[in-house]
Formats: C-alpha cells, structure tokens, sequence
C-alpha cells in the first residue's frame, strides 16, 4: 500500500461501541431486534445467553463458535439478533454466576423451549425434573418421556440441548456409570458433577 | 447443537454484519456529512436496513449497506436544506468546515477532485469497498469504478506531489 492509500484509511472509527450500543437501544426500542443476546464469562469459558421476548431461548457453551451458534439462530428463529443486554438476560447471568460459585442449586428463569419439538423436548422437560447433585441414566430418560426404548433418541435430545446449565443434561450419564459425551467437553461435565455432588452434600 | 447440515444462505445474523462492516459505513459517513451528523445518519442508515434484512444477502451486503447509508445521507442534506442532489445519485462531498474536521489534509484535495471520482475515491478508502462493490453502490460498472478510483488517485498524487 502506498503512503496516499494509507493516509486516505485513515484511522478506525474510536468510540465504535457507543455507536453501536446507541444504534442496538434504539433498534430495540423500535422492536427490530427479535433475538438480543451477551458473552457471558465463566469458569468454562464464555458462554453466550441468547433471549426472545418469551425468555432464555438458547446457552451457548465456551467450545461453541459465536458465529456458527448466531447463523443457527438466524436460519431457525431470526436473523434480527443484537448483543445487547436485557432484562431477561441479566437475570440469567446472575442466576449463572451463583451457580458456579456453587450457591444456587435450582434456575429460576423464563425458558423458551422452541428450539426442540417432540420427542426430544419431552426428554429435556424431564432433565430439567432432575435435582441438584443427582444424576439420571439415558435410559431413564427415554423411560421417564415415555418411550423405554428409544434410548438413542434419548441421547441425541439431550446432546442438542439448547439450554445447557440451565437444563441440566450435565446430569445424564451413561447407564454403565460413565459420564458420557457434552457439548461443553466431558472435562466440563465432571467439573460441574464434583461441584454438585460437593455441595449437595453440605 | 447447531444443525450443520446445509450452508445457511439467508440473511446473516445482524450482529456480524453491523462488526464487520458498520466501523467502515460510520467512518465513510463521517466522510460524507461531517462527524456531528454521521451518529444520526448511521443510525437512520443500519435502521433502514434493518426494517428491509429479509433482503440482505452476505455476499453483496456491503454494496447495499452503503448505498441505503447513501440514500440516508441525501435525506438529511435535503432536511438541512443542503443543495439537493438529482435523484438516486450518490451526492457530492461534503462542505468545507466539515473536512476540515478530518484528520488529514490530503482530503482537502480529495474534495477537489471531479465528483465521481471523489465518491469513487471515498467509497475504496473510507468505505474500504471493492470496485465492484463500488459499482453496486454507485450503479456504474465495475469497469467505470475502477478508472474513477485510479483517476481519483492520479489526480491526487499529482495535487500533493509525488510519493
């Protein structure tokens, strides 16, 4: 490049995020945004809280991609999505805290479930059921959504669960003893069942 | 969870798109209606789009973002009473106090340049788009882009001296 094409690009907007927070409020005023989402830190990276206006309708784990999980939802939902906070969110965001900090045992939040149908939602209405510190085999999973033999089915509804944490598939292990496959990499899922089984025994 | 079954072609998240190419359409408005203005202008310009991103595509998505902030920007030179530009035209630099606001003088001479090939010159470095993006936007060819760009350039090499 020479020195003219570097003088005429210049230097990079400053200030960009106010800009951009200031044009997400108004868009979100207008109603134009259908899908409003943060980053979120964690000890397991950084997960992503995505919310409708019916509440939290997708937890994207650290070892997903922002850009692949945003291009799903776009394709599914609605491609109107902002990383801006809500009130929803925020909710969630503290709830998600308390919980890795070991002091909350049970989510309280508005979910919206639409991003599973059938069968499979059936199974993960019946893993949120599952306590704090207790754990479930796939194979009671497909027994308690009412299909004993559709164990497989089972597995996948819980391995694209969209409300990981929140619903809590961490909690499903296979039905020899061995955790079994997460999203968020088995390491993850024994570190959240030690924590668990730590506190549940206080 | 995500179903990766088929490339999705539809409209893009409207987060990725307003990262990766709003900076450049808020600088190039900067460029084009001062910096007191450009924040209104962005905002009516990424609204518009908004209201029409079941259009949006990701593979000319720049060229459009551009012209919607184009078409925004000649609304608010109409609203401030600015000499109005023919229709549909992409409109003439900005008065002098406004580029007198930007950090380099080598724009003074920009402004100086024939009309075509100050927007050319504008839309490739502030804009950071392509010729042909530059042709979408500007409704010229590809061809007629990359000669006002190179002639825009010329011109100003021969205005600031050599380099």
């Amino acid at each position: 490049m020479s020195e003219l094409e570097k003088r005429l690009n210049g230097s990079p907007a400053s200030g960009w995020e106010e800009t951009r927070q200031a044009l997400l409020a108004r868009a979100d005023d207008e109603s134009l945004i259908d899908l409003a989402y943060e980053r979120h830190d964690s000890p397991f990276g950084t997960l992503l809280v995505v919310a409708g206006d019916a509440g939290i309708v997708r937890i994207a784990l650290g070892a997903e991609s922002e850009d692949e999980v945003l291009d799903d939802l776009a394709r599914r939902i609605s491609p109107r999505i902002g990383r801006r906070g809500r009130g929803g969110i925020t909710a969630a965001r503290q709830q998600l805290d308390r919980y890795f900090a070991g002091e909350l045992t049970h989510f309280d939040l508005p979910l919206d479930w639409r991003l599973t149908r059938g069968f499979r939602r059936e199974v993960l209405h019946e893993t949120a059921a599952i306590p704090y510190g207790r754990t479930a085999s796939y194979a009671e999973m497909a027994d308690r959504a009412g299909s004993p033999r559709a164990v497989r089915a089972a597995g996948s509804a819980l391995a694209t669960n969209p409300l990981p944490i929140v619903v809590p598939c961490h909690r499903v292990l296979r039905s020899d003893g061995a955790v079994g496959s997460y999203l968020g990499g088995s390491t993850m899922k024994e570190a959240l069942l030690e924590m668990e089984r730590g506190r549940a025994g206080d | 969870m995500t179903e990766k079954s088929k490339k999705y072609e539809g409209p893009p998240p409207f987060e990725i798109a307003l990262e990766e190419h709003g900076p450049r359409v808020h600088s190039w408005l900067v460029a084009r209606v001062g910096p007191d203005r450009a924040d209104d202008v962005f905002q009516e310009t990424m609204l518009s789009a908004l209201r029409a991103w079941e259009g949006a595509r990701a593979e000319s998505l720049r060229a459009w973002l551009f012209k919607i902030a184009g078409n925004r920007a000649i609304d608010e030179d109409r609203r401030t009473g600015r000499q109005p530009q023919p229709e549909g035209e992409i409109d003439s630099w900005p008065s002098a106090e406004v580029t007198e606001q930007l950090e380099d003088p080598v724009w003074d001479e920009v402004r100086t340049l024939p009309e075509k090939q100050r927007i050319a010159v504008t839309l490739r470095f502030r804009g950071d788009l392509t010729h042909r993006e530059i042709g979408q936007a500007m409704e010229i060819s590809e061809a007629a882009a990359r000669r006002n760009v190179f002639e825009g350039l010329k011109g100003l090499r021969e205005r600031i001296g050599n380099e």
